[in-house]
This record gives structure tokens, sequence and C-alpha cells, in this order.
């Protein structure tokens, strides 16, 4: 595995994060959290789009002209997140419906974009369906941790199944609130840029 | 009456940053200076205003299902729903780039204080998202799409030149270092989104 490849996938895990440090597609990230299951199957829908997407714009790079690609590249991920919500529809509806307008906003999901502009259009289609793969990753995990913590703090339940409640715990309705997401997520990049340093702003 | 229910609603209520988080990315970034930020807001309210009825339309007449009933019996039953995200991002693209147009042609002044801005419009979440939550909650006629629209777009010009001011006043303040910038933003926007949670049941 050559240093570029291996480049490729560790940067969005860490440090080139699309969350927590290149600041993309926050949107979805904080609505979708106040249940484990709900933020898992986004961060994997958002992973298949971003994948796909990247794979598809890289393949037909060449072939763009520059002046409409914005819009070129809006059909190929329209495409991509209408069959992921007619995956979900069909097999899961019920998050789906829980999902509601975010799975449809996965569009306007920066990340999605953002990665086709920075990497597909200038690399070659594997190098970008990974960099696309890892990309959707490193958001998915944001989204876990996140998901995590507010239905275990927020209802006592993980995945549904009952884990603090049994010991007491009286559920702490302000965490399932929109506001609390933001301060999960400050949170987080907190403790990110205190372990490293040069993420840090001036 | 209920068109001032639904607007008052739309600013306060359901306000797309503190309730849907919508439009978070260039929330974030561009809200350094209130001036920006006020070019940004106007921007996301004008074209709000002009795709969101565009898009009630189209769902009412040409996607939802049974919509095309108006062109004979032959199509009452067809259902078009899947198409609705590419045609509203289309709609919605096509419009920037016509707005862009037509405000550099006349309004010189305006497009120099948007720069960038409008086209980017295309790809924020706001506007989107305005479509989709239109077609989930059903309005009865083109007017309250349109003051919904008037409204979630006043709701987002508030946040955002709110945020700014705060962000400018911020810069002088003492923050820890690791909270420096992003961090610390996060934490503002939370504590702005439980005021406004205040408004919560608001109904005229």
């Amino acid at each position: 595995m050559d240093a570029k490849l291996k480049e490729t996938i560790l940067n969005p895990l860490w440090k080139g994060n699309p969350i927590s440090v290149l600041v993309l597609g926050i949107c979805s990230s904080l609505a979708v959290t106040v249940e484990l299951k709900g933020a898992c199957v986004m961060a994997l829908s958002v992973t298949i789009v971003t994948a796909l997407s990247s794979l598809v714009c890289s393949l037909i790079r060449k072939t763009i002209p520059n002046r409409v690609r914005i819009i070129i590249q809006l059909v190929v991920v329209a495409l991509m997140v209408i069959l992921v919500d007619q995956v979900l529809k069909a097999f899961a509806y019920g998050v789906g419906k829980q999902l509601s307008v975010y799975i449809g906003l996965i569009i306007t999901n920066c990340i999605v974009m953002g990665r086709i502009e920075a990497f597909a259009l200038g690399n070659k289609p594997v190098a970008s369906f990974l960099d696309g793969l890892f990309n959707g990753l490193g958001y998915g995990i944001i989204l876990i941790v996140v998901g995590f913590f507010r239905e275990l703090l927020g209802s006592g339940t993980l995945f549904g199944f009952d884990v603090l409640n049994r010991f007491g715990y009286v559920n702490n309705g302000l965490v399932i609130l929109p506001p609390m997401a933001l301060i999960f997520l400050g949170c987080l990049i907190w403790i990110q840029r205190a372990i490293s340093k040069d993420l840090q702003e001036k | 009456m209920e068109y001032l229910s639904l607007f008052v609603k739309s600013i306060f209520v359901d306000n797309m940053i503190f309730a849907y988080f919508l439009g978070m990315c260039s929330y974030l970034a561009v809200s350094k200076n209130v001036k920006t930020a006020n070019g940004l807001g106007i921007a996301v309210i004008l074209v709000l205003l002009i795709t969101l009825p565009i898009n009630y339309l189209l769902n009412k007449y040409v996607l939802s299902p049974g919509a095309l009933s108006w062109l004979g019996d032959n199509f009452a039953g067809v259902d078009l729903s899947f198409l609705s995200f590419i045609v509203f991002i289309a709609v919605i693209a096509g419009i920037v780039q016509v707005v862009e147009m037509v405000v550099e042609k006349f309004m010189p002044s305006l497009y120099s204080s948007l720069g960038i801005f409008l086209p980017l419009i295309a790809v924020n979440c706001a506007i989107l998202g305005g479509s989709l939550f239109m077609q989930q909650r059903e309005f009865v006629n083109v007017g309250e799409s349109a003051v919904y629209a008037l409204g979630s777009g006043i709701g987002w010009y508030l946040a955002i030149v709110a945020l700014a001011a705060i962000r400018e006043k911020l810069s002088y303040s003492n923050v820890p270092a690791p909270l420096k910038g992003l961090g610390i933003t996060f934490f503002t926007v939370g504590l702005m989104g439980m005021a406004f949670m205040a408004f919560m049941g608001i109904s005229l």
C-alpha cells in the first residue's frame, strides 16, 4: 500500500474529518442523532452516496464541461440519493420515515459535493471511490458517537433496548432536544482539538 | 389570520436553524462578520421566496400521486413522487442561475455585496429543505407556501445575523485554545437554540 493511498484512507477519519475539521455536512449530522438507529442508517446512506457519486463523477470527469459541472454533479448525486431513498422505503420504511427530509437533503450535503469537487474531478476512479467511502465513514463515526450518547442519556436506551433505566436512571429530556446536538458536537471538537494541538485555530 | 400564524411559526417555532439545522454549513462558515451574514441572509430569503412556490406548483400539478389527472383520466394513477428530489434540485439550481444573472444586470451593488454566496445557495440545504418540508406539510394553496418561504427565510436571516453579531464580540474574549473558532461557535448556537425553544407552542 503506497503512502498516498494510506493518506486517502486515514486522513478523513481524524485529521481531515469532514464534520469536526472541515465543517461539512453539519445539517443532517445534527438532526438525525436523536437515536442510534437513525444515526447508523444515515451514516450508511451518506457513505454509499458519497462513494458511488465520487466513482461516477470520476469516471465521467473528462467529459464534463467545466461551466456546467455543478449541475451535472447535482444530477449524479440526486440519482444516487433517489436510489437510497427507494431502497429505504422498500426495506426499512420506519427508519426512512423517521429520517424524513434528511435523506433527501443528502443531495445538498456538502460532503458529497465537496469530495467530488476537491478529489473526484482530478483523480482516478478507484482512488475517488475510496476517498468518498472513507469520508463517508469519517462522517459516520461522528454521527454514531453523538447518536450513542444522545440516545443513552436522553432515553436510557441503545438501539431501543433498555440500558440505563433498569438502574433507576431518570431520562434527561433536554438531551433529545435539538440544541443539545450542537453542544455534544462542540464537546467532540473540543476533545479532538485538545488531543491534536495542530488542529487548533489561532 | 392563518397566514399570520404560519408566518410567525415558521420564523420562531420551526426556525430552520435552531429546530431543523438546515443550511448549517454556510451558516457556520459565513457568520464571521455581520456584513457578509447580512448579504447571505438576504440571498436566502430571496431564493426561498422564488423557488418554494414554483416547487409547490410542480409538486401539486406534476409530481404528487394523481397530480397529472388534469391531463386526462389515463394519467390519474401516475405517481411521480420518486422524481421529486431531482426536479426540486434542478429547479433550485436553475432559478439560482437566473436570479444571479438578473441581480447582476439590474442591481450591481447588491450583486457585488452578495458575491460568491449567490451561486453557492444552490447547494444550501435550507433551500432544498424548505421545498421538502413543503411537500411533507401539504399546504392548501400557493399563498401558504409563499408565506412559509418568507417566514423561514426571515428566520434563517435572523439566526445568521444574530450569530455573526455574537461572533464579532466573541473574538475579543479569552476562549480556551481547543475551543477557539469552531468549538465555541457550536456552543453559542446551542445556547441560542435553547433560547429559541422558549417560543415553542406559540400560536396566534
